[in-house]
């Protein structure tokens, strides 16, 4: 099977403009989200406490919701979680209490309306480890940006980097913001989901850059438009291969994996077809916009250049 | 042409391919519900302890499976969970407080594995269930506790070269000396820097006055920290010991914190209770000089201190430290045979005994006290912002003439009930804590949980798995198949690495796996791409795979570094889940380039690369 039977002449970069424009509205979209609404971050970052539990039949949750509030715990968010019989019990950090047993506590409150209540997981996550996870998360994503950045520098050209270091930051930011529109829960699993799509849709942009340096040699008259259009194109159907497959796992995950991975999977979804989008669009165009020229590309040597031709180079030999 | 690989690449993978099979298959076999049975203090586990827990078990009716005697103790495995727990009540009640009961799963891997090393992949808290426990020390009040000692210790240097001094005090961050005259203060200064070397002393002078004060150096106070959080680490781990936890984790995170976990425990409040209380005992003389009285209408020499019993009322003791419980080898409980009342005997160390001789040497027919010390914590809000603290409760619980000269064996009595007694003796043996924890963060995960995400986790895997499979065959049709032996194969090398570097598996683990055959197969799609394209322009068969393969390289190494430089910073930067995550995405990342560059190579080496073909099966 092939998507593609001859190499397809798809027309990217004309529609260059119109793309950068789309982009530019979901991140202004995005980062105006996030500053609005927020992010809805999971006990991981907050810090409090949250208890898991599981009913032998649905659990009646207005019910629960009565039975904490005589119990002294009115502020206690209350939800299902995965199916009507499990529930989520949630509360914000406490003055003044230790705020350890409080797990305990309310599982006794549980248990007295029905003693067959059974404790699936219980959590609690202190206010300075919260604070702390937050800027350790967005450290460690800051350096692997720096790192990627010098890496693709050494490996490819300075425009380049600043092209695959644009699309990244285009991801993570569309990424982000769609969990704050929705306001889905961010937890840990999700920064490093947000981390897995950086490795992801970098993969995706580097065999594409990866195309194009090798096009720039062999295509010397053509205009840097041209080479890079036709560089999408050839890897246009290794990207909606590389997707496809991993869209598949990811929504394997997604649907058998449970509930404790459900956003990790969604942040991935989203993230696998921001990335294959920004790596033509964002990355791509990015280099074009930056004046690559053919000059830049030679300095580099590439692998397995001088081995014998024992096969024809590529069809753009003229 | 044709595509040959030299025989040593076939080799290699070969070898690659049955070390990793081996390694990995300890994974199938699963694991028995199983109760470790251990000593704990002068006790053995021998063959007659193994004939008393099979004749409990007998008698409770539980079928057991095996029972292997070895140097860490019995270890008994059971047909299921329910017998398991049945048997361990039974056991605890019969073997009493010399031996710890604790539950366990243990691996039912072949002894012929076992040999070679071959372990299952160890699982995580979220996969086996357990508890999970941040906790903080405050290593500042051991620094508080240093310049008080500190401050004791000059006073005696001064004393030993009889130097007069005026006072000596402590703070929190500093003693203070005053001297009458300026010699008497050199020459205490000379004294003290020849005696304490990791004191640092400045001079000054303040209304006719001559002082010195003394701080501690850097060095000291960072070492102090952390022989105090190591200490703690040790303590920790006895006080796990006592709960009957069969692979507890107890490490160090960074510079003031440890990480517990409990697999297997679900009793989160008792395990909190042992864990956390810090509990020591101080032996000082009780200061007969003054009378209580005195004391409360503020008029206390330097020397002694205002001290509280149990009912609230005043005792005066020495400021001198005769020892404290860190010098306790042993503590038990039991019943004063001649009073009935409950008591604790304690057993001391050699420096200790030696110690506690001199002193009730010199000391005979006075009043002792034992001071029982716990840190309590509350939190109070300053400024706007809460602030967390730990209070220091000295009580006095026992006041007892010494009745004769003892040094390493001797009793306290005068305890409430014998529960106190219990509990006391169970903190005093196992040892106290340099410095109090603080609790910060807390998991406990349900058992039912633990069984549900491993086969959440392995039902998404596997279905995910299979999908990108017939995909592939469909796409890809003869090189399909080869990629999907490479991919098979890959997910054996991942459980290998795994098992044989004995990294923990945790959900988000899992979701690294998935994660990693998704894009293990972009390898294998990349080379089929350019092979393709090779076929597209004209090129033979033979010649297409090695320009396919040749050209894809480079794009591969690329691809795969910088999602690997991803990796990495994660693990580093990441705790937790992160970092479970980051691991299997690496090793995954590894093996993917190995098995789908060289190992679809080799196969299609082996099978068409020798012939002269027609058309490609792509």
């Amino acid at each position: 099977m092939q998507i593609f039977k001859n190499t397809p002449t798809f027309d990217f970069m004309a529609k260059r403009k119109i793309a950068l424009a789309f982009s530019l509205v979901l991140i202004i979209a995005s980062i105006s989200s996030i500053a609005v609404k927020g992010l809805n971050f999971g006990l991981d970052f907050t810090g409090g406490t949250l208890i898991e539990v599981a009913y032998p039949q649905s659990a009646d949750l207005n019910e629960i919701r009565q039975r904490l509030t005589t119990a002294g715990f009115g502020d206690a968010v209350v939800q299902n979680f995965g199916s009507s019989k499990d529930v989520l019990v949630r509360l914000a950090p406490r003055e003044n209490t230790s705020s350890q047993s409080l797990g305990d506590k309310i599982l006794s409150a549980l248990k007295e309306d029905d003693a067959e209540v059974t404790m699936r997981r219980q959590e609690f996550v202190g206010p300075q480890v919260g604070d702390e996870l937050r800027d350790d998360g967005g450290l460690a994503m800051l350096i692997a940006l720096g790192f990627i950045l010098i890496y693709v520098m050494a490996r490819f050209e300075y425009r380049f980097a600043l092209g695959s270091i644009a699309a990244l930051i285009h991801d993570v930011i569309i990424t982000i913001g769609v969990f704050s529109y929705f306001q889905f829960d961010f937890d840990l699993t999700v920064l490093a989901a947000v981390l897995a799509v950086i490795g992801y849709s970098l993969n995706d942009t580097i065999v594409v850059f990866d195309r194009i340096r090798e096009n720039f040699r062999l295509m010397r008259k053509k205009e840097p438009g041209e080479i890079v259009n036709a560089s999408l194109n050839q890897t246009l159907s290794r990207t909606m291969m590389t997707s496809v497959t991993t869209l598949i796992v990811v929504m394997a995950m997604f649907f058998l994996g449970g509930e404790l991975i459900h956003a990790f999977s969604i942040a991935l979804m989203i993230g696998i077809l921001v990335g294959t989008y920004s790596s033509i669009y964002v990355a791509s165009s990015m280099v074009i916009t930056l004046k690559i020229t053919a000059e830049s590309m030679m300095p580099v040597k590439k692998e397995g250049e001088d081995q014998d031709d024992q096969y024809k180079e590529g069809q753009y030999i003229e | 042409m044709l595509n040959q690989y030299s025989s040593w690449k076939y080799v290699l993978l070969l070898v690659v391919l049955v070390v990793g099979s081996i390694y990995a298959l300890p994974n199938i076999y699963g694991s028995d519900p199983a109760i470790q049975i251990s000593a704990t203090r002068n006790a053995v586990v021998d063959t007659q302890v193994e004939s008393k827990a099979l004749e409990v078990l007998k008698e409770s009716k539980v079928t057991l499976r095996s029972s292997v005697l070895d140097s860490k103790g019995l270890l008994l495995r059971f047909e299921g969970v329910e017998q398991q727990l049945k048997a361990a009540d039974g056991l605890r009640d019969a073997l009493g407080e010399n031996y710890t009961v604790a539950l366990n799963l243990a691996p039912a891997t072949p002894s012929w594995l076992r040999d070679m090393n071959a372990l299952p992949m160890y699982l995580g808290l979220d996969l086996r269930g357990g508890l999970h426990f941040l906790m903080e020390v405050d290593t500042e009040l051991v620094l508080r506790q240093a310049m008080e000692s500190n401050a004791n210790d000059i006073r005696g240097a001064l004393r030993k070269k009889k130097i007069r001094y005026l006072a000596v005090r402590d703070n929190k961050e500093q003693v203070t000396a005053k001297f009458r005259t300026l010699e008497l203060r050199d020459k205490a200064m000379s004294a003290v820097r020849s005696e304490l070397n990791d004191l640092s002393l400045t001079d000054y002078e303040e209304a006719g006055a001559y002082y010195f004060s003394a701080v501690l150096k850097k060095t000291a106070t960072i070492l102090l920290k952390k022989s105090a959080l190591q200490q703690n680490v040790t303590t920790l781990r006895n006080r796990v010991n006592e709960l009957g936890v069969a692979e507890p984790v107890i490490q160090q995170q960074g510079d003031n914190r440890i990480v517990v976990q409990l697999p297997g425990i679900q009793d989160s409040a008792r395990a909190k209770r042992i864990l956390s209380a810090t509990a020591t005992l101080e032996f000082r003389l009780v200061d007969v000089n003054v009378s209580p009285q005195d004391a409360l209408d503020g008029r206390i020499p330097p020397t002694a201190r205002l001290y509280r019993d149990r009912e609230g009322q005043p005792v005066v003791l020495k400021k001198r430290l005769i020892i404290t419980g860190d010098r306790i080898t042993n503590a038990s409980s039991g019943f004063d045979s001649e009073s009935g009342s409950p008591m604790v005997s304690i057993n001391l160390d050699g420096a200790g005994a030696r110690v506690m001789a001199q002193t009730t040497k010199k000391n005979l027919k006075k009043p002792m006290a034992v001071v029982f010390i716990e840190h309590k914590e509350s939190s109070k809000m300053v400024n706007g912002k809460r602030e967390r603290m730990t209070r220091k409760v000295e009580e006095v619980i026992n006041v007892a003439t010494i009745q004769g000269v003892f040094s390493k064996r001797f009793q306290i009595t005068g305890l409430d009930d014998g529960n106190e007694a219990r509990n006391l003796a169970l903190l005093l043996r196992a040892g106290a804590l340099a410095a109090p924890i603080r609790i910060i963060e807390e998991r406990t995960i349900g058992p039912s949980l633990g069984a549900d995400n491993i086969a959440k986790g392995l039902n998404s895997v596997v279905i995910g798995m299979v999908v990108v499979l017939f995909f592939m065959l469909f796409w890809y049709r003869g090189f399909g198949l080869v990629a999907n032996i490479a991919l098979s194969v890959n997910l054996v090398l991942i459980v290998a690495v795994l098992s044989m570097l004995q990294a923990t598996l945790t959900l988000p683990g899992i979701a690294g796996i998935v994660l990693t055959v998704g894009m293990a197969v972009d390898a294998n799609v990349l080379i089929f791409e350019r092979i393709r394209e090779e076929v597209k322009i004209g090129n033979t068969p033979q010649a297409s795979i090695h320009a396919g393969y040749d050209k894809a390289l480079s794009t591969i190494m690329d691809a795969n570094i910088t999602t690997l430089i991803a990796a990495v910073v994660l693990y580093i930067f990441g705790t937790g889940p992160i970092k479970g995550f980051a691991i299997t995405l690496s090793i995954g990342i590894m093996t993917s380039m190995f098995t789908a560059i060289m190992g679809t190579r080799a196969i299609i080496n082996l099978s068409i690369g020798g012939k002269k073909i027609k058309k490609l099966s792509i």
